[in-house]
């Protein structure tokens, strides 16, 4: 059983994503497409998959992560394995 | 040749340590270029033996440590040729880039890679030369060539199948994921891990640690520890050759080069 919850996770990813990428953390939301919504590239999603598992503790392996564009959706990825 | 400063690389002699700095834009790939400032540092090894005890490889790019062989390059340069002129084409490209990996993997210095970013392919394998691997966490390492229909090609397996576990060697391999610095040093593979940004710092403190040791002493241990398989070296390029030549890998290199998906370093 995850030590948090769904809606703690997403909130966890987005504060992340905000302090990462400079952005203001209001202005995120889980439907947000991070890779429209904060203009990076491969490298810089790599970097927060990185930051990711590391604040987490999990491996999130890339091939699970391709397709995955949303904040929602990574962060449900990342709960399933809390 | 104490130092050099080339396009994509340079390297200088402070105080017993060669520090070797990758700077090829945008993330250190491995072409033509590259691998002729490479051999030009292979040439230099047996003079910057005589003056140092140790060897830091490092990046300078944001990026990280190496994204691996230039794919693009690659692809641009056999798309045109005939299938004999290519295959060719790429054997002396695969033995000179072996022979500097050779080169570097049998030096006399204590190697060190400073990693940081993505050390992906033909990357993760120059960083596999040296003895030590220290990173810092935000280090993803990763063979992704069987993304692509191929294996890796600069020596990488019998590397690997030296440095770790046949698990996580068939892990990596097998998958082609890629795995955190964390991770990597959990399996062994990374010596040390640093904070995000310090890998090149623990790498010089690492490196004033090894001058305090005999250089011919040194030298002697790592001759037990560092052989490597040459038939398997020479199998792997055979290997690779033969894979590259099938039509699924050329579709394959396509499709990644000429990608405008968001995650073109992962084929």
């Amino acid at each position: 059983m995850p030590s948090k919850t769904e809606a703690e996770t997403l909130s966890e990813v987005l504060d992340l994503a905000a302090a990462q990428f400079q952005v203001p953390r209001a202005d995120l939301s889980g439907g947000d497409d991070f890779f429209a919504k904060l203009g990076i590239d491969s490298l810089k999603a790599l970097e927060m998959l990185t930051r990711l598992e590391n604040h987490f503790g999990v491996e999130l392996p890339d091939y699970e992560m391709q397709g995955v564009s949303d904040f929602g959706t990574l962060a449900d990825r990342i709960h399933a394995r809390l | 040749m104490n130092r050099y400063a080339g396009d994509t690389l340079s390297w200088a002699v402070s105080d017993g340590v060669v520090e070797l700095e990758l700077h090829r834009a945008p993330a250190n790939e491995i072409g033509s270029a590259m691998l002729a400032d490479l051999e030009r540092f292979a040439e230099a090894l047996p003079a910057l033996e005589r003056d140092a005890a140790a060897l830091i490889l490092h990046s300078r790019l944001d990026a990280g440590f190496s994204a691996g062989a230039d794919l693009r390059e690659l692809y641009h340069r056999m798309i045109d040729l005939g299938p004999a002129e290519r295959q060719a084409q790429l054997r002396t490209f695969l033995e000179r880039i072996h022979a500097v990996m050779n080169a570097i993997d049998a030096t006399s210095l204590t190697t060190i890679a400073a990693t940081r970013g993505v050390v992906f392919g033909g990357g993760f394998e120059l960083a596999l030369v040296c003895d030590l691997i220290i990173a810092d966490k935000m280090t993803r390492f990763c063979f992704p060539e069987l993304r692509l229909g191929l294996i890796p090609g600069f020596g990488g397996i019998p590397r690997l199948k030296r440095d770790l576990g046949n698990a996580v060697v068939r892990d990596l391999l097998l998958t082609g994921r890629s795995v955190n610095a964390s991770r990597a040093h959990a399996i062994g593979l990374v010596s040390q891990l640093t904070a995000e940004g310090r890998s090149l710092d623990a790498a010089r403190a690492t490196a004033r640690q090894i001058l305090k040791f005999d250089r011919g002493t040194s030298a002697a241990a790592k001759e037990f520890v560092k052989p490597v398989p040459r038939a398997e070296l020479a199998r792997e390029i055979e290997l690779f050759c033969e894979l590259f030549s099938r039509p699924a890998v050329e579709a394959g290199l396509k499709r990644f080069v000429e990608s405008e998906d968001a995650m073109p370093y992962l084929p």
